[in-house]
């Protein structure tokens, strides 16, 4: 890789830096500082209680079931508004920005309005033994809504960048069409379509707005991550609200930094295939 | 800790600059009253009023500006530079963190204003269905294995810390004094709750118009206005013959009336409480009120009850924190134990 | 258009998956959506906008809207810096920088208030020095933009930089070699190539911007009709047992969105030139 005679790193990367220090990092900074005045034994102490563990737990499946269903409808509702024409497209593409316009609050209320036992879906499910309002499927429901856009918006403008030339090369060659999506569609959305996840996963967990009205908040069975940091802001706590949020935080850090480096390899895989 | 000291440092040093020129600023014309979650409708009347009067009185145009949210959150606001001018909170606990942490409220505060500084008073009482099919009357109805019960979570709710310390003083009662029976009835009461909101009003619509559980509890004020609402046809109140004493206690935020010049004006509205036409207003509301007289003409809507007071039963609020709500308190072993 | 086969252009194909996904969008967007609309307008269009013309309501919508005036501008020229760094250039701790930029995706709103309040609060760290130079930062209107800022950060690099780094350096370093500026070849090569994912950046960093809630209801003490952005007043009017008021309200931030997806189809329309495909 040679490189690149591009000008105007510094001053990029400075801004860059210079703005994240101090509209992120500081404030994370205080955070960290906040839970490290509990002590090691202490902070340990906080965040491995039996209760902290299970709304960990219950944070995180719900929010990989979220994501689960995000990656198969985000990345057809992404192939669907890159792909075709079709009546109506404009509006389903202006739908999907729906869940982030609106506070997720709203879009907690909405939910639980329609899930609940007496409501529009609440009525078809509960006969069939299914409940999701106040139940961990109503968590997943919020963080299903409140995270799609993520998929959609990171996968679709990758696909309509995708030049036809190599599809049609495979499909010549007489790839079916399985196999050329496989072996050249998705190749080339992969790093997009994993950042969209990861996002719509980070996001989930930590949503609240929108889970804490439909989740029943009942401890050990669907109080989420954030709630419990909110109930220890209540108790004044801030050392172990921050320890919480701390935990959360390096979870999420961490996973973004293992993405970000598969996309790396994945993007330098890709350029020595030139 | 250097950083600690720096700060104190600096901020007695602003205290000082600021305390010694309080007459050179202009009398401000309006104040903030940050107040508790579920008195909107009430201070949006009072206000409205309060206004008005000091207009017919001197002429001055006053504004009272409001903020409403749950107690602590408010009381947290206020530490970190919300610049409140009085508190109107629902619980005194709240008001006692402004004068440990900081010294924003005077340490004598209940002393400033008549009745203890709470100029109107509620209590926990019930909503049920209308008609009350399954015939709760009591606290001992909550326990019932066939009775949903809805309010909100206690570490969130200043409103559920008072259902949960009035079950817990009903059951201390009952049982002569066993505390273990007592944990055993709150930990079944806590049992037959199926969704904790945050908030009261979050519980209030878990059980109307989601119809989730067979009785709502919350202040006696506030289950007037959900029977309004949403009509008697839905809903009835039932008050039990024993609840818990809730005050609603008021104090001027010295600190910062002080810095801004509000203290005579923040003074009088929270006097302004206490005057026959603010008492008038918060009887309106369903609180009962201190004057005698206009108790007297509602005594239909407020039904004798035999009223415990948390500074018998636990000894004072602080104790009763300590032992029920704080981390690792009864509360969280009664959750843990599920 | 090329007349020739993709995939998934069968018709059959193309019918089953635009079916499934418009079922699936049915459910889970149009119906919350539609729930909302319902519930504005359930009590007839006069009450609807006598909900909306409320002087609260309407302090509300334009603090929102001041709000993100100044915070869109500010996080797409960020978006765009980090999102030209990271993709035109090999460095040392690239993946690093890229969590980082993403990090405030992940932190909950909640936090993100709080960890302002730690910063600017009175009993924070700068908070006494602030209040002694008499600048109220924290339930102000600053504290509101700052937090929207945090959870809008990266928005625009994350929608830019998926293609930036797809598209690669090629046609920037040509247009070097011939003489152009820098600032004239991120002008008239870089922001064209990226134009789209650029417009749904800025798009959603307006939408998130005006939908805030967790972290502004932290740090902007929620005075009625001074510090109430629109979905913290939606909050209210909902506690207020005013719901028709409260999806009243919440009707003009799903108005809002879709506003600038106009916009967008306006753009695309004045101009049809620079539709996709140029980028290619």
């Amino acid at each position: 890789m040679s490189r690149t005679v591009l000008p105007g790193f510094r001053l990029a990367l400075g801004c860059t830096l210079a703005y994240l220090g101090v509209i992120v990092l500081l404030p994370l900074t205080a955070l960290v500082w906040q839970s490290a005045g509990l002590g090691w034994t202490q902070f340990v102490a906080v965040v491995t209680s039996p209760r902290a563990l299970a709304s960990f737990r219950i944070t995180v499946l719900a929010a990989l079931g979220a994501t689960a269903f995000n990656a198969v409808f985000g990345l057809g509702l992404a192939w669907v508004l890159a792909r075709y024409e079709f009546p109506g497209k404009r509006l389903l593409d202006a739908l999907v920005d729906v869940p982030f316009a609106l506070p997720t609050a709203v879009a907690g209320v909405a939910l639980t309005a329609l899930f609940a036992a007496n409501g529009w879906y609440g009525q078809l499910l509960e006969p069939l033994g299914i409940k999701v309002a106040y139940a961990p499927l109503g968590i997943m429901a919020a963080m299903a809504f409140t995270s799609v856009p993520f998929v959609v918006r990171s996968v679709q403008p990758v696909l309509e960048d995708l030049s036809e030339e190599t599809e049609e090369a495979a499909a010549t060659l007489g790839a079916g069409p399985l196999r050329t999506f496989m072996s050249v569609v998705f190749p080339a959305i992969f790093p997009a379509f994993l950042a969209g996840c990861s996002l719509a996963f980070a996001r989930s967990l930590g949503e609240f707005g929108a889970v804490i009205f439909i989740a029943g908040n009942q401890p050990f069975r669907t109080e989420i991550a954030a709630l419990l940091v909110f109930i220890r802001l209540e108790e004044y706590d801030y050392q172990s609200a921050a320890a919480i949020a701390v935990v959360m935080l390096a979870a999420a850090f961490a996973m973004l930094l293992v993405v970000n480096a598969i996309q790396l390899w994945h993007l330098r895989y890709m350029r020595e295939g030139d | 800790m250097h950083a600690q000291f720096l700060r104190r440092a600096v901020l007695a040093f602003g205290l000082a600059a600021l305390t010694s020129l309080p007459a050179i600023a202009q009398e401000p014309t309006t104040i903030l009253n940050v107040s508790y979650d579920i008195g909107r409708e009430l201070y949006a009347a009072i206000d409205k009023a309060y206004s008005e009067q000091v207009k017919a009185r001197t002429g001055k145009d006053v504004t009272v500006n409001q903020s409403h949210a749950g107690t602590s959150k408010q009381a947290r606001a206020i530490l970190e530079g919300l610049e409140a001018d009085v508190v109107t909170f629902n619980q005194e606990l709240d008001v006692q963190t402004l004068v440990d942490k900081g010294g924003f409220v005077a340490a004598d505060w209940k002393k400033r204003f008549p009745n203890d500084a709470s100029p109107y008073y509620s209590l926990p009482a019930f909503v049920v269905r209308a008609g009350n099919p399954k015939n709760i009357r009591n606290w001992d109805d909550l326990i019932r294995d066939d009775v949903k019960v809805v309010f909100p979570n206690p570490k969130t709710s200043g409103n559920a810390r008072y259902t949960y310390l009035a079950a817990y003083a009903y059951a201390i009662r009952v049982n002569n004094g066993d505390e273990a029976k007592a944990d055993a009835f709150v930990k079944k009461l806590l049992e037959n709750v199926p969704v904790f909101d945050t908030g009261g009003r979050g519980s209030t619509t878990t059980f109307v118009e989601r119809q989730i559980g067979d009785v709502l509890v919350t202040f006696e004020a506030e289950t007037a206005a959900v029977k309004k609402e949403y009509g008697a046809d839905k809903v009835d109140v039932v008050v039990p013959p024993v609840s818990l004493l809730a005050e609603f206690p008021v104090a001027v935020v010295e600190k910062v009336a002080a810095r801004r010049g509000s203290t005579k004006l923040a003074t009088d509205y929270l006097n302004f409480l206490y005057s026959s036409e603010g008492q008038q207003i918060i009887a309106s509301f369903n609180n009962r009120v201190r004057d005698e007289q206009i108790m007297l003409a509602n005594r239909d809507r407020f039904p004798q009850v035999d009223l415990l007071k948390v500074d018998d039963v636990f000894g004072g609020w602080k104790k009763a924190n300590e032992v029920h709500f704080s981390s690792g308190g009864k509360l969280d072993q009664v959750f843990a134990g599920r | 258009m090329a007349a020739r086969p993709r995939i998934g252009d069968g018709p059959v194909a193309k019918t089953v998956v635009i079916g499934l996904v418009t079922l699936a969008t049915l459910f889970m967007i149009i119906g919350p959506l539609a729930v909302i609309f319902y519930e504005a307008l359930k009590l007839g269009l006069a009450t609807y906008l006598t909900n909306l013309s409320t002087p609260d309501t309407r302090h509300a919508i334009w603090l929102t809207v001041a709000t993100a005036l100044v915070a869109v501008p500010i996080n797409t020229a960020f978006g765009i810096a980090a999102a030209y760094a990271i993709a035109k250039f090999e460095f040392r701790g690239k993946g690093l920088l890229t969590a980082l930029v993403e990090l405030p995706f992940s932190i909950s709103p909640i936090v993100a208030g709080v960890a302002y309040l730690f910063v600017y609060g009175g009993q924070g760290w700068f908070g006494p020095l602030l209040q002694d130079a008499g600048i109220k930062v924290m339930f102000a209107y600053p504290a509101i933009v700052l937090a929207s800022l945090f959870v809008t950060a990266p928005f625009v690099a994350r929608e830019i930089l998926p293609l930036m780094q797809a598209q690669g350096n090629h046609e920037e370093e040509a247009a070097i070699s011939l003489g152009a500026s820098g600032w004239r070849t991120l002008w008239s090569v870089t922001l064209p190539n990226i134009r789209w994912a650029l417009l749904y950046g800025i798009v959603l960093t307006n939408a998130r911007v005006m939908g805030e809630f967790g972290a502004v209801s932290v740090v902007s003490g929620s005075i009625r009709g001074v510090t109430n952005t629109l979905p913290l007043q939606i909050e209210l009017l909902y506690q207020d047992y005013n719901a028709a008021g409260a999806f009243a309200a919440a009707t003009v931030l799903a108005g809002i969105a879709l506003l600038t997806i106009l916009a967008k189809l306006v753009v695309e329309w004045i101009e049809p030139g620079c539709s996709r495909g140029e980028a290619g």
